[in-house]
């Protein structure tokens, strides 16, 4: 018991040695030959009392614990405190009005050389990619959950689900890397002619954009990176519900799809919600690999000229990613700490929200693993 | 309607499988062609010149992730011991846990500016320092969490057999519960290692790479992940080839990392970690 304080425990041994006397003292060594009991014995006899040694130890394990806070707060204090001039100047317009150019009236939404800032283009870019990723990725993550849980034949769980597992621990980059050399041109040469043969007329797709990079490609990317955190959780809140349910449902007559519907989906769709809000709060704060296919474009296509998914843009981590280490003055900086305060501050909510649901979930009943 | 959903279900899972595949192939297919032992041995050579590796990024990886290391491991078992031994249902303990969740959630992006803000701008310079602790920072909330639900793991017994030795509480929580533990709480550092390996954000602003070979800490310092990404979007097809071979030695590593851990845990007196 890590309560009991360690003073108590050295008396209560003290205790019987110092009442009895040397005749018992002087039994015990022949009577416990083993080596390990007599260490243990003369290390205790060397240290006495180690109230103080204890309580030193328990407040630095204290500390570390706090430093976590610490550090959460001295990130958010820095990037306040370095987005203060942005903020001063642009106030919450920042992220979603524009300067309106005076001569020819078009909105300007990044201009570092005169000084006009506006985070909107990235906010735009931030949401549509994420929102291209969850598109892609919820149906597929709960289709791969729904296998591995309820269809799959033993022999293969295992493996599969250390593949899926093995998805998330390739880093960004080389999913950038991959992106740039080979889904690119593939969505290039093969699937953005098709989506703009026959979803032309949406006017979500125009091919004015010959690189292939842009929305789409970051929308893609994105679900392959955020598909395996909302697979997994998917499995866990899946294999979190009890089998007398699914039993029960059977035993009703339904078929399996019916029983996974009926029993399993409904039972865990809070935990999924929350699963697919975890993968919403990587998906948002994903940087290399958004950087190296979105195109990084700082112009906004404008909604209601050109809302082609296939443009290319920028969303807030590319934009830090691209532009931070060439920013020369300070409202520049200062702008792009903004937008890193902002990316912090929804990933935090988003993931609070995401933690609060599966944990509604799972409560009570430990998750089973493979 | 049951057949239809089963095949929904299979191509899915194919679906998913898919890509991973795919991208294992490639890597294997385009970094192997192009590794050599001037890959490991070398430093990188200006645009033109053929050969040309990347050594120093190899050995750059290597001393920001030991500072990372050395920062991260004993602030997040610390940590853990603290949510698992003393502060277990308190509201502290919660608050931290809560924190950590959170801290394991913020964009690397992020991260990254944060330490330029807080290491870089006062010091002047880049530096692998500052690297290396964004990289530690990054690996708490990971070590922290593994390490308390491996030490909740620990039965009761095992420490009260402790403390009714009259050993002191630090060294039974040192020498007997995070001992028990150690197969799990060795896991949780291995994933976050292998997480942080990978990360190429936290470095742009901190590390900032280094074309010259340099093992010094306090000047800028090349790292594997960000030799990848100046390479894969540079315009030389030269470069490119080292892109890809710099991946699969990158992903071989992190692979390696995941599939010891799992073997090791799989076997081990505490299962379930991974």
């Amino acid at each position: 018991m890590p309560d009991i304080p360690a003073s108590q425990s050295t008396t209560e041994h003290e205790v019987p040695t110092a009442g009895a006397g040397d005749a018992q003292m002087q039994a015990v060594p022949v009577e416990v030959p083993v080596a390990e009991a007599s260490a243990i014995r003369r290390f205790l006899l060397s240290r006495g009392n180690s109230a103080i040694a204890d309580r030193g130890f328990h407040w630095l394990m204290v500390l570390c614990a706090l430093s976590i806070f610490g550090i959460v707060i001295l990130i958010a204090y820095e990037l306040v405190q370095r987005s203060q001039l942005a903020w001063a100047k642009f106030g919450l317009g920042f992220f979603f009005s524009a300067f309106t150019d005076p001569d020819t009236h078009q909105p300007i939404y990044w201009d570092p050389v005169n000084g006009h800032f506006s985070a909107l283009p990235f906010l735009y870019g931030t949401v549509l990619s994420s929102f291209l990723a969850l598109l892609f990725a919820v149906p597929l993550a709960i289709g791969t959950a729904v296998f591995l849980t309820e269809m799959c034949p033993q022999r293969l769980r295992g493996p599969l689900a250390f593949l899926t597992e093995l998805l998330a621990a390739i880093p960004s980059v080389i999913y950038g890397l991959w992106a740039v050399f080979v889904l690119v041109p593939i969505l290039r040469e093969h699937v953005n002619p098709f989506l703009v043969k026959s979803l032309g007329w949406t006017t979500l797709f125009n091919d004015d954009n010959p690189t292939g990079l842009g929305y789409m490609s970051a929308g893609v990317i994105l679900a392959v990176m955020i598909l395996p955190i909302i697979s997994s959780l998917t499995r866990e809140v899946m294999s979190a519900v009890p089998g007398s349910q699914r039993e029960a449902v059977l035993a009703l007559g339904a078929t399996r799809w019916e029983m996974i519907r009926i029993a399993v989906l409904r039972n865990a769709r809070i935990g999924i919600v929350g699963a697919v809000i975890l993968g919403l709060g990587r998906a948002l704060g994903e940087t290399m690999a958004v950087t190296m296919v979105i195109g990084n474009s700082t112009d906004l296509p404008g909604l209601l000229k050109n809302h082609s998914l296939l443009a290319n843009g920028s969303s807030m981590a590319s934009v830090i990613a691209n532009q931070f280490s060439e920013a020369s003055d300070d409202l520049h900086l200062s702008a792009l700490m903004e937008i890193g305060l902002a990316l912090f501050i929804v990933t935090i909510i988003v993931n609070a929200l995401a933690r609060l649901l599966v944990w509604m979930v799972t409560r009570g009943a430990p998750a089973q693993r493979n | 309607m049951d057949g239809v959903a089963t095949g929904l279900a299979i191509l899915s899972t194919l679906l998913v499988v898919v890509p991973l595949i795919a991208i294992f192939i490639y890597l294997i297919i385009k970094g192997a062609s192009s590794l050599s032992i001037n890959f490991f041995t070398q430093i990188p050579k200006p645009v033109g010149e053929d050969g040309g590796g990347m050594a120093n990024a190899i050995v750059g990886s290597g001393i920001l992730l030991g500072i990372g290391s050395l920062i991260g491991i004993p602030i997040g078992i610390a940590g853990g011991i603290f949510l698992a031994e003393f502060g277990r249902g308190g509201k502290l303990a919660n608050a931290i846990r809560f924190t950590a969740d959170v801290l394991n959630g913020v964009p690397s992006i992020v991260m990254g500016i944060a330490i330029y803000s807080l290491i870089v701008v006062p010091t002047h310079h880049f530096s692998g320092y500052s690297g290396g602790v964004a990289l530690g920072i990054m690996m708490i909330p990971t070590v922290c969490r593994t390490t308390e639900e491996m030490l909740l793991m620990v039965p009761h017994s095992v420490r009260e057999a402790a403390l009714a030795l009259g050993v002191p509480n630090w060294r039974s929580v040192l020498s007997i519960t995070l001992k028990t533990a150690s197969p799990g709480v060795i896991t949780g550092c291995m994933l976050a290692f292998a997480r942080v390996a990978g990360e190429t954000a936290p470095l742009i602003f901190t590390a900032f790479g280094n074309s010259n070979w340099t093992v010094n800490p306090n000047e800028a310092i090349a790292a594997l992940p960000l030799q990848i990404y100046v390479y894969a979007l540079s315009p030389y097809d030269e470069w490119h080839k080292l892109a890809w071979a710099g991946s699969l030695v990158l992903i071989v590593l992190i692979v390696a990392a995941v599939s010891l851990v799992r073997y090791v845990t799989s076997r081990g007196v505490l299962k379930g970690a991974s």
